[in-house]
């Protein structure tokens, strides 16, 4: 055991090293093994959850979903051609839209306008409204008899369009509501990444004597890309499974051309009771995912 | 920053652009639970004849469509409960072992983690429902609310991580050297220290769960079964759904969360920013 004045010298040594982002230091004189098992231990709900709900259920549909002829057949479905495309358009457009606004928009919120400040307030309001109402309020707006959208329309001597009625602006609607409901999270990131660039680097430019735009080529966006690829990223493969805006939205109407994966999915399973090909939807998927996942855990690490 | 001319000019016209399309769909909403079944197909911007009626046939469950309502919000909080309740278990403990003992291991158990909270619900979504079915717990609040701790466990782990591998590990070692054990220095020095992002974590696996719809709609089924979110996609299934009582039910279900997000919303603001930020 070491004399006290040592602990506290050995203490602010590793409270620096601690906060300079060390590893905690693994507790001395003790055989390692102890520790693993201490460490398990500890995760054993975890590892527990790991192995029944997660591995156990990936492994199980892959094992479901390895017969050639569940590909042969749902390839010959146009309806899930059609949701491939449906699924690349609304994950990319949506997602990356919102992405761009959402990195522009931050520089609004990260001025110390008062007016900002209380609109900074409201503009969480669609991120904390669970996705169903949101949902179910943008369909009745959009009603093509009865929405507010026509009426408005109508009134400014246009005519009405039945939005939910075509696939186009079906899908346009899904994305203009994934857009609404989660732009503010997205905003809120990248204001605290433009918050945690150093000011010495704009004031800097400001004495060079440049413009706001190059400011922001030369100095906002180097320093954001890193964390602005991964937002993109994990949001991409959040809204790839994407279930509820398009259910809620437009159920797959008109005549099932506006699914996206997750919907055919239940579609085939629930529905038409095709169990292999909801699976072999979901495994269609799962290379692109998981490829996504694994860029993502190697950059977040 | 003070902004002249057209600048100011543009700014406004963006705040007040972005402050219509924020709220607008929220304000239309509310509108929509106050109105009338006839002034329902009368599209307008403001509610011409106001009336409560839709709060009070959803409270008294005078219409066909809200008989169950309480059952379904009991339901509803009932499984956003067992979810916090485990989420917290299993995060506090894992969130332990990774930032306070560093052992074999840990690296996958991290890599798990992030797998899982990374990976999209609804792709496991039927495996899940053949499990549930193996296991008979179709129709059960055991089959939501297991569904929701798994995927609501891993951001809370993460998040603990994070916030518990700041402090410094000499106090657990003057602990140890005290004689405390390892469940000793869980409960008495882990817990306390790490209270402020419990809340935040309570509160998001309370809204994960409450917000669920997917796993809700494949698992439960009968009225006094399901969830308000499962009620609420329930009314789409026929033409002449009331809608304004829809919106009301929708207004009920929204006013929880919006609570919580507001009460809560520095620390569930600054825990979700920091977990992504920190990632970079």
């Amino acid at each position: 055991m070491r004399p006290p004045a040592c602990r506290v010298l050995a203490l602010m040594n590793e409270t620096t090293a601690a906060a300079a982002g060390a590893r905690p230091t693994p507790a001395r004189h003790e055989p390692w093994w102890r520790n693993t098992l201490l460490g398990l231990g500890f995760c054993g709900p975890l590892l527990c959850l790991f192995a029944f709900l997660v591995l156990y259920p990936i492994l199980y549909m892959i094992y479901m979903g390895m017969d050639r002829e569940i590909y042969e057949d749902i390839f010959a479905d146009p309806i899930f051609i059609q949701t491939l495309w449906n699924t690349v358009i609304f994950v990319g457009v949506a997602v990356n839209v919102k992405m761009l606004v959402a990195l522009v928009l931050s520089a609004l919120f990260n001025t110390d306008n008062r007016f900002a400040r209380i609109l900074s307030g409201l503009f969480l309001l669609p991120w904390a409204i669970p996705s169903l109402p949101g949902i179910l309020a943008f369909r009745w707006m959009l009603n093509g008899q009865w929405g507010i959208v026509n009426k408005i329309l109508n009134d400014l001597g246009f005519a009405g369009y039945p939005w939910l009625v075509r696939r186009p602006t079906a899908i346009a609607a899904a994305i203009v509501y994934h857009i609404w409901k989660y732009l503010p999270f997205w905003t809120l990131i990248f204001v605290a990444g433009r918050r945690s660039i150093p000011r010495e680097l704009y004031e800097a430019g400001e004495i060079d004597g440049t413009t706001p735009l190059q400011r922001f080529r030369y100095i906002t966006f180097p320093m954001l890309r890193n964390l602005f690829m991964i937002c993109s990223l994990l949001s991409m493969v959040f809204t790839l499974g994407d279930f509820v805006i398009i259910k809620i939205m437009t159920g797959g109407a008109p005549g099932d051309s506006t699914h996206v994966l997750s919907t055919l999915a239940y579609r085939y399973t629930f529905l038409m009771g095709k169990l292999d090909w909801g699976v072999g939807t979901f495994v269609v998927a799962l290379p692109v995912t998981l490829l996504f996942i694994f860029i993502l855990i190697r950059w977040v690490r | 920053m003070r902004l002249r001319g057209w600048r100011k000019v543009a700014f406004y016209g963006v705040c007040i652009a972005l402050l219509v399309w924020t709220v607008f769909p929220v304000y239309y909403m509310v509108m929509l639970s106050l109105v009338t079944w006839e002034d329902l197909f009368k599209p307008r911007l403001y509610v011409a004849n106001p009336t409560f009626e839709n709060y009070l046939q959803t409270f008294t469950q005078a219409n066909y469509f809200v008989s169950q309502f309480w059952l379904q919000l009991y339901n509803s909080v009932s499984i956003a409960l067992m979810t916090t309740a485990a989420v917290l278990v299993i995060g506090t403990l894992g969130s332990f072992a990774l930032a306070r003992i560093s052992f074999r291991g840990s690296r996958t158990i991290q890599g798990l983690t992030l797998f899982t909270y990374i990976i999209p619900s609804s792709f496991l979504s039927i495996p899940f429902f053949k499990l549930m079915a193996d296991y008979d717990l179709i129709g059960t609040k055991l089959s939501v609310v297991l569904v929701m701790i798994t995927f609501a466990s891993p951001y809370a782990v993460w998040i603990l991580w994070d916030y518990g591998k700041t402090i410094p590990p000499d106090i657990d070692e003057a602990a140890m050297i005290d004689g405390a054990g390892p469940l000793a220095i869980f409960f008495r020095i882990y817990l306390p220290l790490i209270l402020p992002p419990m809340v935040a974590i309570a509160t998001y696996a309370f809204l994960f769960a409450w917000n669920e719809y997917l796993y809700a709609v494949l698992f439960l089924s009968g009225e006094k079964y399901i969830t308000i979110p499962v009620a609420m996609g329930n009314f789409l299934a026929t033409d002449d759904a009331p809608w304004n009582i829809l919106m009301t039910v929708a207004v009920l279900y929204s006013i929880p969360p919006v609570i919580f997000y507001y009460c809560f919303r520095r620390h569930l603001v600054s825990g979700l920013v920091t977990g992504a930020v920190s990632g970079v």
